[in-house]
């Protein structure tokens, strides 16, 4: 056991000691009132003293290694300097921050920092936003009575494709080596060496290739890490900032969208707590660089002629165009014939605007956000929501999903962080290893297709079922005892284990969960942008904006939109289906790439093959946007304003920081505009007008205004639906100001003329008792709930011959952002069939050697991996990845999977074109514990 | 494929098996293996890491914080020589350099034939013998320039085989009972620490 104030994690209010009573202590004369535990640094910053400090970060475990913030406390022996980063407080604690032996601590500290560093400023990144550089303006001697030489390294060093690393400007505050090993939990970076030859690097020959390594370069005190991207591109005196979501994946976090002369040039983490707390991954950080790429579409693209090259048109004939063919459609063939397919890109306010142009002008219900790799609507929608903080608070998670950190790479890190500190306990229902299984308490190998079963036998809490280790089974029932009866103690993280799994199978294991544990609530683990949003918005078959059904939400929405499609839509599968078969005539792609996205491409290419008329909204000319017959051109996030919803159901204001490039407009205006030469205006006018309207009719969204959004207290956003109880939205004791040192960018960049950061918070407002807010005759109506109904396909055995298919999302994958970031292009990961080496032994096959995987949709030539991670009788293929070697191709198990099949079985064969005879019969599953262990 | 000899691989399985936490095993591993090669090569690193869960990055880290593991080739004979203030005083920079000049390399470099590295190194606490050297850990005290010149002939004629061992080489007789240890008593030990910290920490005390 430690000692309870090494262990505390920071010195934030809210993580300390909760349910211990306040302490008071007199800092430079003046009482303050501190938490019990807390550490002296913070409390003096609540109370308006600033200690100096260069390795106290307010998200990590303090190490005292920099000296900077000695203090003199009081103590029997009389007053001695201590570091206040690591002084917990006490009742009747003295402090004094200004005294004379303070400042010749200072002064010796600064001295001795700056014995070694070049003091480059004029050629450093940091300039203009160094903790080091202000704070010897601010103390320290001002002069130095060291002549020597000072150290010499080679400088910059690339430690990866992102970060450059200059030792020389180092003065080793461990901040990074601190981040990689204790909240990225990968230390690829470490101190190295001795005495004055102590530098910060990583290992000979390796890479920083952490997906957190920009969080480095953020927390970095001075210049010794700069990232690639934004290197020698600005001065922090020429940027202004807005405070904005990153939409990259679903877990929406806060960040600081840096710009100068409408060119994006830097990505912050901004520290809001209930999401990422200040942390991002590298997609995220330097997914920017898409803004501002030369790719964008500027202006309408149509085809004139039938077969012809996509010309520049204006925007009046390419909607034009649009309207005329979609109505003719319509006329002819009625609404169904159309369908829309994505959405995920959107704001709120655009998925709203697009949801009442298909349902309600259109016709269509044959809309969906998720292309083919989210869950049944009805299901994300209709389960008890839990948020990321009562996920990390609960004594148990039960996870079914990919692997969090390719998919919602900073959802990882804070469950990764609730995971260490030891409260959680973690079963992973997982198909192969993923970055979690080190922290899970049990983590259960099921196979494709088996889901519903183990969860089931998990709830009866008897023996587990053939193929799982039986040690893992034990200690999942065990862990699963902390959830109590009815599983009030337990979040389920849901998403999508593998892509060639179908959605509806997990949907059977999530209605299985719900009924064995009523009381457990569930976090939706979809990555797609926003794609909750979308789904709250209406852009899913059979759903209304608010969550509701169509069924139950028709006579409402009716009323404000006019009629709707008479029957439940097809889904993305069923529109490529569709579109194969003729009954759907055309189709729009909202930012969506059905043939690099959608798990099945040999349907999405025949769709887009047959479909008579295809119209793309998208920002890039993305391989599907390439075969449309009108491209929109459209502004993306941080072009426009408007609001997103994270996987919580968290509503939060994106900002607008640049104007898009050449013509491109916002998604809501180009729907507006298609209404409306379709013959019905939307009465909306704006974003604003919008959300009005969002506000009124989506019966989860009531009550969650345009002012209560922009209250200070709603920076962190507002989680619908409200609570019918009034809520506060403040968290106790939240820092009014930034602090200067642990987000040096953005505090710098806002002295510097951003608009001041919000303060504390206010309460919203609350729901009002739904009948009393209808506006006319009809009734509001409710909103989804559980049980849904769920019809999971058939799913059968597998043969002695095959394999069956795990196909996971990377996070460095082929899609569209990475092609177009300069920076992150180089990161894509390369396409492997991973399996377990008993299995490769059993065929007969190498690793390193290639073979052809074959499944009943198609065929791909991959190296094979052995990896012990990866259950018997499982094959891992990531899903949009370039194939390596001289097969080439890309789109990885893309190939291989077909959309009607619930599970797909794969078959390893030579490349002589044999199947390989197993030269032992059964698979028999239960790995070894040491193959468990990956050795 | 494992760099790791199948013996040192067991040896090292051993050793991490002994204590109640993997990483703890780190630096006995880095000598192991220095045993195997004479240094520690970046692929030994990087099997030690996976053998006790920690990254290569901090195996690196460990490894190039102490001077009795080398992560550079080094000669069969790493020769130490102290230049601290005692035997400094009795002529340790004259020696030093005498060395350098016997052996044609600076202190830090090794000769091309692979057989010595030369070092300056801080005080070695032989200092009533100063000036003093190290030849692998070894001690040699009173050495004079003459004296120095007669070690390395020694030396390379193998005059010395029964008293040096070569650089790396961890005990000069093996030890065989203390790593052979029952794994139901490590077990037992385990569980015992574990029950003495808990009580530590019930009691309040820093564990």
């Amino acid at each position: 056991m430690a000692d309870p104030v090494v262990t505390s994690h920071h010195g934030l209010a809210s993580r300390v000691a909760p349910d211990a009573a306040p302490v008071t202590i007199t800092i430079d004369g003046v009482p303050v009132e501190a938490a019990a535990g807390e550490f002296l640094i913070a409390a003096a910053e609540r109370a308006g003293t600033f200690i100096p400090r260069f390795c106290y970060h307010p998200r990590m475990k303090p190490v005292g290694m920099c000296r900077m913030c000695l203090v003199e406390v009081s103590t029997p022996r009389g007053a001695t300097l201590q570091p206040a980063c690591y002084m917990a407080v006490a009742e009747g604690m003295e402090v004094v921050t200004t005294s004379e032996k303070v400042r010749k601590a200072q002064d010796g500290v600064l001295e001795l920092l700056l014995v070694n560093h070049p003091l480059d400023c004029p050629v450093c990144d940091k300039g203009g936003e160094c903790p080091l550089q202000d704070q010897v303006l601010a103390y320290g001697p001002g002069e130095s009575r060291f002549l020597e030489e000072k150290r010499h390294w080679a400088k910059p060093i690339p430690i990866s494709e992102l970060v450059l690393l200059d030792r020389e400007r180092c003065i080793q505050c461990g901040r990074c080596v601190r981040f990689a090993a204790e909240i990225a939990g990968e230390a690829q970076i470490d101190f190295l060496g001795r005495g004055d030859q102590t530098e910060v690097n990583i290992f000979e020959g390796a890479s920083f290739s952490s997906v957190f390594s920009g969080n480095t370069v953020q927390i970095c005190p001075v210049g010794a890490l700069t990232a690639t991207p934004y290197r020698f591109s600005a001065r922090p005196w020429d940027l202004d900032q807005v405070e904005s979501t990153c939409t990259t994946c679903a877990l929406g976090c806060r960040v600081a969208v840096q710009s100068s002369a409408n060119r994006a040039t830097r990505m912050l983490g901004v520290d809001s707590d209930p999401v990422n707390q200040s942390w991002l991954c590298d997609k995220g950080r330097f997914g920017y660089e898409s803004l501002n790429s030369g790719d964008r579409l500027v202006a309408p693209l149509r085809r004139r002629t039938p077969g012809g090259e996509l010309e520049p048109v204006s925007w009046s004939e390419a909607l034009s165009a649009v309207a005329d063919r979609l109505g003719a459609i319509r006329g002819a063939s009625g609404g169904s014939a159309l369908a829309v397919l994505g959405g995920a890109r959107l704001s709120n306010e655009d998925a709203y605007a697009w949801a009442r142009l298909a349902k309600a002008v259109l016709g269509t219900d044959s809309v969906d956000a998720q292309l083919g790799d989210g869950l049944p609507a009805e299901v994300v929608l209709g389960l008890p929501r839990a948020t990321v903080d009562e996920a990390c608070a609960a004594p148990v998670v039960l996870l079914l999903s990919g692997d969090l950190r390719e998919e919602l790479p900073v959802l990882f890190l804070r469950l990764r962080g609730a995971l260490e500190e030891g409260g959680t306990r973690l079963v992973e229902l997982s198909s192969r290893a993923t970055s979690l299984t080190p922290l899970a308490a049990a983590s259960l190998a099921y196979r494709p297709g088996e889901a519903a079963a183990t969860v089931a036998a998990l709830a009866a809490g008897k023996g587990g079922p053939e193929g799982i280790d039986p040690a893992a089974w034990t200690a999942a029932l065990s862990a699963l005892e902390g959830a109590g009866p009815d599983g009030a103690g337990m979040v389920v993280v849901l998403g999508r284990p593998s892509l060639s799994e179908d959605g509806a199978l997990v949907a059977e294991a999530a209605a299985a969960m719900a009924s064995a544990w009523p009381g457990a609530r569930f976090l939706p683990a979809l990555r797609r942008g926003n794609v909750m949003g979308a789904l709250d918005m209406g852009l899913a078959p059979g759903i209304l904006p608010g969550r509701v059904s169509l069924a139950e939400g028709r006579a409402w929405f009716e009323e404000a939109w006019g009629p709707l499609p008479a029957d439940r839509g097809r889904d993305c599968a069923g529109i490529l289906r569709g579109a194969v078969e003729g009954s759907v005539e055309a189709i729009v792609l909202l930012g969506a790439d059905p043939l690099g996205d959608f798990p099945d491409r040999a349907l999405a290419d025949e769709a887009l093959e047959k479909v008579g008329f295809v119209v793309a909204v998208d920002a890039f000319l993305s391989p599907s946007a390439a075969r449309a017959d009108v491209v929109l051109p459209a502004a993306v996030h941080h072009e426009r304003a408007g609001t997103t919803t994270n996987i919580e159901g968290r509503i939060s204001r994106t900002a607008q920081k640049l104007v898009g490039p050449g013509q491109a407009w916002p998604d809501w205006m180009i729907a507006s505009e298609l209404a409306a030469r379709l013959g019905t205006e939307l009465p909306a006018g704006s974003v604003a007008e919008l959300w009005d309207e969002i506000e009124r009719l989506a019966p989860s969204h009531a009550g969650i205004t345009r002012a209560a959004l922009e209250a200070p207290g709603a920076r962190d956003g507002i989680v619908a639906p409200l609570p019918a109880s009034p809520v506060s939205l403040s968290r106790r004791g939240g820092p009014a100001r930034i602090d200067p040192v642990a987000t040096p960018g953005i505090e710098s960049v806002e002295r510097q003329g951003a608009p001041p950061r919000a303060g504390l918070a206010e309460r919203s407002g609350v729901a009002d008792d739904p009948a009393a807010t209808t506006a006319g005759s009809v009734g509001r109506p409710r909103p989804l709930g559980w049980p849904q109904s769920v019809d999971p396909p058939h799913v059968g055995p597998l043969d002695n011959y095959s394999l069956r298919l795990v196909s996971g999302r990377h996070l460095y994958d082929e899609g569209v952002l990475l092609e177009v970031c300069p920076s992150l292009g180089a990161l894509a990961d390369r396409a492997t069939a991973r399996a377990n080496p008993y299995d490769l032994d059993r065929l007969g096959l190498t690793t390193g050697g290639h073979v052809k995987v074959r499944s009943a949709r198609g065929s791909l030539v991959l190296e094979t991996v052995a990896d012990a991670g990866v259950p018997r009788g499982v094959v891992t293929i990531g899903f949009n990845l370039g194939v390596a070697g001289e097969a080439g191709g890309t789109g990885g198990a893309a190939a291989l999977i077909g959309a009607g099949e619930a599970v797909v079985d794969v078959r390893l064969e030579s490349l002589s074109g044999r199947t390989t005879v197993p030269r032992t019969p059964a698979p028999k599953p239960t790995p070894t514990p040491a193959e468990e262990e990956g050795a | 494929m494992s760099h790791l000899s199948a013996e040192t691989l067991g040896r090292a399985r051993d050793l991490v098996a002994l204590y109640p936490h993997r990483r703890s095993a780190l630096i006995p591993l880095c000598h192991l293996a220095q045993e195997q090669d004479g240094w520690l090569r970046p692929e030994a690193m990087e099997e030690i890491a996976g053998l006790v869960g920690v990254t290569p990055a901090e195996v690196l880290g460990t490894a190039s914080f102490y001077d009795m593991l080398h992560t550079e080739p080094v000669g069969t004979y790493v020769v130490a020589v102290c230049t601290n203030i005692a035997c400094m005083l009795r002529g340790a920079y004259e020696l030093l350099e005498h060395a350098e000049d016997h052996l044609g390399v600076r202190a830090g470099q090794t000769t091309a034939d692979g057989v010595f590295t030369l070092e300056d190194a801080e005080c070695l606490a032989d200092c009533g013998r100063a000036p003093c050297l190290q030849v692998n850990h070894r001690f040699f005290g009173d050495v004079t320039p003459e004296g120095f010149e007669t070690l390395v002939a020694d030396l390379r004629r193998g005059a010395l085989d029964g008293e040096v061992p070569h650089h790396g080489t961890l005990l000069r007789v093996r030890r065989t009972g203390g790593l052979q240890v029952e794994p139901s008593r490590v077990e037992a030990e385990r569980a015992a620490s574990a029950g003495a910290a808990a009580g530590r920490a019930n009691q309040g005390g820093k564990g």
